[in-house]
């Protein structure tokens, strides 16, 4: 690597100095001459009629300017929230898509379902007025389980959504799938709860509106992971305000993991009640108000089976999930249990045939939407956990099932029966990388030792391959997606040298401004900290799809080089008249334009200040100006996919599990910043080990949400981690996006939820423990442990 | 009922009309446009408001503005020296890559600093123990860990500094 | 949080008549009250703070174990060199309460005062034989909680301080809810003579002493006298967390744990 900060390297990011300092720019930390404070009259009730809203005290209340209802944003004609993904049933009947309206309409459908905003002149003034607001509710029935939902006596979320389903969705060969289990040797099944979870940026969300009467313009500065995609949807579909009128801002964004990817209630609230009182509001949400607002993540209830021949191999899978979407239908929900989930159920195995069921259903909780990872950690934990069961019933070890089934890498590009074209992967390789970095032969021997203090040890595998890198919008269309999913980058050489990047893509502590700076420096041997990336800010910024589903390289970076690409064009020809030769003997290197076989060169800079100063410049063949934008739409899904193991030891006096050591194969294609990449994977396993040990969501059967605040929803601890062996290889990268990247964000959290399970599993196996749901709690724990006391396999020892 | 508060936050002292009620969050956050000091929950167990008074870390969204009348209050933005030099901790979280969304990080750097000045000498198990009353969701804690261990060697080289603070 | 007038007396004299006022309450470190505050969830008129008052402050040595002023705090208390040498199952109880940020500003009396179910320290009163002092009488330590948030004080009653007694040996152990870090069981043991108390906090709605744990221990004072003595699940706190019974059993493992820090 010629250049230090170039692709490959370790860069310390250059962001970091202002967050060290406090001098990063979120939401909350605007302030606007005459701003006013907004604070959300939220339901208490999971279900109830509206009758009446009183305001008059709440009016009167010191410092409040305004309370305001759905009545108020019907009259203006304020839009329902609009879902960007429809689904089809399999009868071909298009799912249920109930009005979803950022102020309720006369209706409450899950605790935290907003009635009414209060406006005040402080924050704790809009707070007490906000009580003073008298909500007349008739409570309804609820209903807060999937379970529950599609019994037949369940109360109706949405009148119009009979039984309460959304969609019934199904992929794959059904009469293949049959006929495989009909010549099955072995048949593996499992039932499971993907557990529910909340997703918990450290940053509550946020948002701040303005208007300027002067010009007609609006202003929205939000807590956003896609500032474009807000202003289309808010801007086209609720509030009617054309694009050219405006602007959404998402500045410094802290933590997003897919919950800051919708269109939310509260942007368009602020939005247009800037405008309705003339002032600048802003609202930002309590923790607890997050937990209940936020959309959440995951909760699945599946049965799966896995059909064998006498060896072992898979002949065919079958899947059957109930997904809950909560209460609406949020931004991308629908496409979360379905085109993120049901194509991904093939894995790293090649089962020649596979056939999902999904069945989406309403219940009065918050919405469900992605969460990191977004159906492919869903997709990972059913397979491997039925894969550890399927071991067991063929009488295979764990990992001999997996190498009989994986595709092979020479099989790649391989297509899979659910849809999807692997490119490229290795799985084999990263199963042998990965064994010898937890000591896989010294693990009875650990295991032994733990028996000696009395402590249960246990290993667990997890293979996954996720799609990411989304989407080709042709195919994503075709697939119910109501919008394209490329990228935009610009790349804006200034007249001496430096350089403006505007990305699409937007960081919310992924590394983006070092990351993206990397790959001019390297193209251009630009200095890196001459490049400036700008993101997050629709004014500046050409377009963007934003950034979720471990896209932003694969997809924006691919446009950063589409764009450096043209700039180079450009610039070569600009040389070429510089240098008076033909553009045909310039070779370019690094930002050094040189004629073939002489010392006669130009470095970019000379370039770009010609290109601005054109006094010796083709200007009857080029415009002046060194500045190109291009738009990447990629041609596949990107695969990243990995190896991951986890050992853990419990103690079966308390329940208690502690992971112990954690490896992590990951093949993500080429690598831009090996530092950064290594801080995702960490992440990302703290999240799925969270969701496998600590993280649950909890509502009671009248809705009401347990876990609503740090007290009851577990967040893991420093010291409820290990530190992390994190290995990655380069040898298969991507084959369709010119970076050859495959994304990295969201893979720890797919393949660390299942590790840690088998391994917990693998570790109880002794008390013919052969699956425990999600997440294992002490007492969840202790309690199978308790119930098969004696374990007839300690006591023989 | 308004009160004015007195005290000396990075070193200069400041003093405001504040309602009673007004947490210290609030006050350097909105009276004093301190927004480094962040909010991540309300429960007190996030610590992304983790601030030091009178040299000891303390989060920020539990204490009463008017309760810290007359101390010495210090909050990210005091931390590096005036010429922008970062503080050894400051450096070592960029070095080790111990931040990414960077809003659990002030609170965090802030316990880190107090930690250490406590304890010099810190195991890895210790440091994570240490560190259960601040919440990171983007890092998974194995480089706050390892950005902890070695600030705290680079303070011991620069006593002199961090007892200025 | 509702609004509410904010005072900060200098003596206790001043403190008892402010605190007069029909809504009044004391304010010690605030670990619990603000959060109480800023979920709405009470509505002071006045808020008394006392950490102006030199009385309630310090840790001091006293024939037969400790005083310590109601108005120190936890790190104070789990960092004094006085309470290692004399109690130092105490000090290493006050020095794991919460975490560190909450150590740094939570104190004693503020702790015993709210007599959370959860909390560490009542666990160390029942145990340590004390007397809590108040800015009129002597309270037993046996005598002071009287159930969920409640105590034997009176509305206008201060705590001043705790007075401890040096056990022969002790310990504490507790379980923390993997959530908030409170204690869904802790259990203090300590051994005075041939008398053994062992005050168990977390589990039941107030701290209570676990008579068959006693008797196991005072018969043999060693953790595996407590094999198979069980606790009744009857009456205990029962949640998301742990349930009644998960509870019971938690009571002996940690006392067992308690008997291994034994100092």
């Amino acid at each position: 690597m010629a250049n230090p900060n170039g692709i490959g390297a370790s860069v310390r990011r250059l962001e970091d100095q202002r967050f060290l300092t406090g001098r990063g720019r979120y939401t909350d930390d605007f302030k606007r001459p005459d701003m006013t404070h907004a604070v959300h009259v939220r339901s208490p009730y999971a279900h109830a009629l509206v009758k009446g809203i009183d305001a008059t005290e709440a009016l009167a209340a010191p410092g409040v300017v305004a309370v305001l209802t759905g009545a108020d944003m019907e009259a203006d004609k304020v839009g329902s929230l609009p879902c960007g993904w429809q689904i089809h049933s399999k009868d071909g009947s298009p799912m249920k898509e109930p009005g979803h309206f950022p102020l309720a309409r006369g209706r409450v459908r899950y605790v935290g379902d907003a009635v009414a905003v209060v406006i005040a002149e402080t924050r704790e003034q809009a707070r007490d007025a906000a009580e003073l607001v008298m909500v007349d509710y008739e409570e309804l029935p609820a209903v807060a389980s999937s379970t529950r939902a599609v019994e037949g006596a369940a109360a109706l979320v949405h009148d119009d959504a009979p039984g309460n389903v959304c969609f019934d969705w199904h992929l794959g060969d059904k009469a293949a799938v049959d006929a495989a289990f009909a010549r099955a040797e072995h048949v593996a099944r499992i039932d499971l709860v993907n557990n529910r979870l909340v997703p918990n940026a450290m940053e509550p969300r946020a948002a701040l509106g303005e208007y300027d009467a002067s010009n007609g313009e609006y202003t929205l500065t939000t807590t956003s992971q896609n500032p474009h995609v807000i202003r289309l949807l808010m801007g086209a579909f609720v509030l009617g305000i054309p694009e050219h009128k405006l602007r959404v801002v998402a500045p410094d964004v802290g933590g997003g993991f897919g919950s800051k990817i919708f269109h939310y209630g509260e942007e368009a609230v602020v939005t247009w009640a800037a405008r309705k009182i003339g002032r600048p509001v802003k609202w930002t949400a309590d923790r607890s108000e997050s937990f209940l607002t936020d959309a959440h993540g995951r909760d699945h209830v599946s049965h799966a089976e896995m059909a064998m021949d006498k060896d072992g191999r898979f002949l065919a899978l079958r899947v059957s999930t109930l997904a809950n979407l909560g209460a609406y239908l949020s931004t991308f929900a629908p496409s979360i249990p379905t085109y993120l989930y049901a194509t991904l159920l093939a894995g790293q195995y090649k089962t020649p045939a596979i056939y999902a069921e999904v069945k989406a259903v309403f219940t009065n909780t918050a919405p469900v939407d992605a969460y990191r990872g977004a159906g492919r950690p869903e997709a990972c934990y059913l397979i491997e956990r039925l894969v550890d069961i399927a071991a067991g019933v063929a009488g295979l070890d764990r990992t001999e099932i997996r190498r009989r089934n994986f595709v092979p890498a020479e099989a790649m590009p391989y297509q899979t029966p659910v849809a999807l074209q692997y490119d490229t992967g290795d799985f084999a390789k990263n199963l042998d990388i990965a064994l010898p970095l937890v000591d896989y032969d010294g693990f009875a021997a650990r295991k032994a030792a733990s028996r000696a203090t009395g402590k249960l040890r246990g290993i667990g595998f997890a293979t996954y391959i996720e799609a990411c890198g989304i989407a080709p919008s042709n195919v994503a269309g075709a697939l119910g997606a109501r919008a394209g999913l490329y990228e935009s980058a610009e790349v804006r050489f200034h007249p001496t040298g430096s350089v403006t990047v505007f990305t699409g893509s937007h960081s919310h502590g992924q590394g983006h401004e070092t990351t993206f700076a990397q790959l001019v420096a390297e193209r251009f041997g630009v200095p890196i900290e001459n490049v400036e990336i700008v993101h997050g800010d629709t004014a500046k910024i050409p377009f963007g799809m934003g950034t979720y589903g471990s896209r932003s390289l694969a997809v924006g970076g691919s446009a950063l080089v589409k764009a450096m690409d043209k700039v180079e064009r450009k610039a070569r020809k600009i040389a070429a008249h510089m240098l008076e030769a033909a553009e045909s003997d310039i070779e370019v290197k690094e930002g050094r334009f040189t004629v073939a076989g002489t010392d006669k060169s130009l470095g970019i800079g000379d370039i770009a200040l010609q290109a601005y100063v054109p006094h010796n410049f083709p200007l009857d063949e080029l415009e002046p100006g060194l500045d190109e934008q291009a738009f990447y739409d990629p041609k596949n899904f990107t695969y990243p996919n990995g190896c991951h193991v986890c050992e853990v030891e419990i103690d079966p006096d308390t329940g208690v599990t502690k992971v112990v050591a954690f490896a992590a194969v990951d093949d993500f294609g080429r690598i831009i910043n090996p530092l950064v990449v290594e801080g995702q994977v960490h992440g990302g396993l703290v999240q799925g080990i969270g969701q496998a040990l600590y993280e649950n969501c909890v509502y009671d059967e009248s809705g009401q949400l347990l876990t609503g605040s740090y007290m009851d929803y577990c967040m893991p601890r420093a010291e409820d981690v290990p530190s992390f062996t994190v290995r990655t290889h380069e040898d298969q990268p991507c084959t369709h996006n010119p970076l050859g990247v495959k994304g990295c964000g969201e893979a720890g959290t797919i393949g660390a939820s299942a590790a840690v399970m088998n391994a917990v599993v693998d570790a109880l196996s002794a008390y013919g423990v052969t699956h425990l749901d999600m997440p294992a709690t002490p007492e969840k724990v202790w309690r199978v442990i308790q119930a098969a006391r004696p374990a007839p396999a300690l006591a023989a020892e | 009922m308004p009160s004015r508060v007195t005290m000396t936050v990075n070193g200069k002292t400041v003093s405001r009309e504040v309602e009673e009620r007004t947490l210290l969050v609030t006050f350097l956050r909105d009276h004093l446009g301190l927004t480094g000091t962040h909010v991540g929950c309300d429960t007190s167990q996030c610590g992304a408001c983790v601030v030091h008074i009178d040299g000891r870390s303390v989060k920020a969204c539990t204490a009463l503005a008017v309760q810290v009348e007359g101390c010495s209050v210090t909050t990210i933005e005091g931390l590096a020296a005036a010429d922008g030099t970062l503080h050894p901790m400051q450096a070592a979280f960029r070095e080790h890559h111990g931040l990414q969304c960077g809003f659990c990080t002030p609170g965090m750097v802030m316990s880190a600093v107090d930690l250490v000045r406590e304890t010099p000498d810190l195991t890895e198990q210790e440091v994570r123990n240490a560190l259960d009353g601040n919440i990171c969701r983007c890092t998974g804690y194995h480089n706050i860990v390892k950005a902890v261990l070695a600030g705290a060697e680079a303070m011991k080289a620069e006593p002199s500094r961090i007892a200025a603070e | 949080m509702y609004a509410f007038s904010y005072q900060r007396p200098k003596t206790l004299a001043e403190a008892a008549n402010a605190l007069k006022a029909e809504d009044a309450k004391l304010l010690g470190g605030g670990q619990t009250l603000l959060p109480t505050l800023k979920q709405r969830l009470a509505r002071p008129s006045d808020l008394i703070d006392l950490s102006a008052i030199p009385d309630l402050k310090g840790v001091r040595e006293v024939a037969g174990g400790l005083e310590i002023g109601a108005f120190t705090r936890h790190a104070e208390v789990g960092q004094s060199e006085v309470v290692r040498r004399v109690i130092p199952a105490l000090a290493g109880l006050a020095g794991n309460i919460g975490d560190r940020q909450v150590r740094h500003m939570g104190t004693l009396g503020g702790s015993i005062a709210n007599a959370d179910p959860a909390a560490d320290y009542p666990a160390a009163v029942v145990a340590l034989k004390t007397v809590v002092v108040t800015d009129r009488r002597e309270i037993p330590g046996d005598d002071f909680f009287t159930g969920m948030f409640e105590t034997a004080l009176q509305p206008d009653e201060i705590v001043t301080a705790v007075r401890f007694t040096k056990p022969d040996q002790a310990g504490y152990a507790k379980f923390r809810n993997p959530a908030s870090r409170y204690a869904v069981v802790g259990v203090f043991v300590a051994k005075f003579g041939a008398e053994v108390r062992v005050a168990v906090t977390g589990a039941g709605p107030s701290v209570f002493r676990a008579d068959a744990l006693e008797a196991a221990l005072a018969a043999d004072f060693r953790a595996e006298a407590l094999d198979g003595v069980a606790v009744d699940a009857d009456g205990l706190n029962a949640d998301i967390h742990a349930s009644a019974e998960y509870r019971a059993h938690l009571v002996t493992v940690m006392a067992k744990r308690a008997m291994g820090t034994l100092e």
